[in-house]
């Protein structure tokens, strides 16, 4: 499979291992790749963002437009981003969302919704392999919410709310 | 380096026992080995329908799905093949909505009713009223399954998790987790993977 992030922060990211073993699947998944405004990960390309050592706070959400509770924490996690930036903090956004949805409703709903925070897809169909691999303790529920920094880690497999998000966060910035 | 993150995780163990109760993830429920609670649920032909009815049978491919998520829609071809397959072998399969249908109007009885017979679903399809079952069971999202194995101490939990390790294309399936739990069960033998998970809808209470 061939899996092209092409962020708009300069984080471009080629992975083509097996390209030679599969050359049509390989196109086919390159051509739906750059056409996807937002970087796409498999869990091996996705893993490195969620041990970076730098001394920024991390807060990792997992959610995709066809959930509902995660549509309504969404804008909580805008407003921290916004506000905590200053703080060292940032926040991801990880789309969930399936191939077929990033055209019709993931980039719609990002513009539409107006985002900030960054949007990333994670595309890694082995889901038992890599799920405790984010979190021990997550069945695979979303919304899902990681909050990391080089010191400490804290996950939390429901949603939040501003209140909730801001409270669990000052134990990583205060 | 190394120091820290040991640091780190003794940080993270630390963190986890100071956990306040909010935050603490008791995913109630069963686990392998338990005793499954039967249950008088309706059906979309409108009869009530218990584990107890099927005499015959020996165990179940207890599945929590729905109409409306996308998960769930992605494995409906997959649920129906399995109850094929293993319903003659004495192990079919009982889907359960545990959704409220107030807070998603798709999963509504009416429409479960139509989206059984547009899939025409070869098994039966029930409404969890009132949401009594699911918790027990400990579901979490859909699809979730649960086989039971029917014992003389009652139906008995031998797997909890996923279909499958690939929800987009089942043409793309390398380990079908749930038939190789039932071969298993049935051939009195050893299930080796009794527990995966899998990205899915939660259930709205």
């Amino acid at each position: 499979m061939l899996f092209i992030t092409s962020g708009c922060n300069g984080k471009t990211k080629t992975d083509n291992k097996e390209k030679d073993a599969q050359p049509e699947y390989a196109e086919v998944r390159s051509e739906l790749g750059n056409q996807v405004k937002f970087p796409i990960y498999d869990f091996e390309s996705f893993e490195p963002l969620l041990y970076k050592e730098d001394d920024k706070t991390y807060i990792i959400n997992f959610w995709a437009t066809w959930c509902k509770p995660c549509i309504v924490e969404l804008p909580y996690f805008e407003k921290v981003n916004a506000e905590q930036k200053n703080n060292n903090v940032e926040v991801i956004l990880v789309s969930l969302d399936m191939p077929s949805m990033w055209k019709s409703k993931l980039e719609p709903f990002v513009e539409k919704k107006d985002l900030k925070s960054k949007v990333i897809i994670l595309d890694d169909p082995k889901q038992n392999d890599w799920i405790p691999k984010v979190a021990e303790e997550w069945g695979g529920g979303i919304p899902a919410t990681l909050i990391y920094n080089k010191d400490k880690r804290s996950f939390y497999e429901q949603g939040l709310t501003y209140e909730e998000l801001n409270e669990e966060l000052n134990k990583f910035i205060n | 380096m190394k120091t820290l993150k040991v640091l780190g995780l003794l940080a993270l163990v630390v963190l986890l026992g100071a956990f306040s109760s909010k935050f603490t993830s008791t995913h109630a429920g069963y686990g392998i080995g338990d005793t499954a609670t039967d249950f008088s649920l309706k059906n979309v032909d409108g009869k009530m329908v218990s584990l107890s009815d099927f005499e015959n049978a020996k165990g179940f491919l207890v599945i929590f799905t729905c109409n409306t998520c996308p998960y769930s829609v992605a494995y409906e071809d997959r649920i129906n093949a399995l109850d094929a397959k293993y319903k003659p072998l004495g192990v079919p399969v009982i889907a359960i909505n545990p959704n409220n249908p107030e807070k998603k109007p798709g999963d509504s009885f009416a429409a479960m009713k139509t989206r059984a017979a547009e899939k025409r679903f070869t098994f039966p399809y029930l409404l969890d009223e009132g949401q009594k079952i699911y918790p027990q069971y400990g579901a979490t999202r859909t699809p979730h399954v649960y086989l039971l194995e029917k014992t003389s101490n009652g139906n008995v939990v031998k797997y909890i998790g996923a279909i499958d390790d690939n929800s987009r294309d089942a043409s793309e399936v390398e380990e079908k987790f749930v038939e190789n739990a039932v071969d298993a069960m049935l051939a009195g033998k050893e299930i080796k993977t009794t527990t995966t998970r899998a990205i899915g809808c939660s259930i709205k209470v």
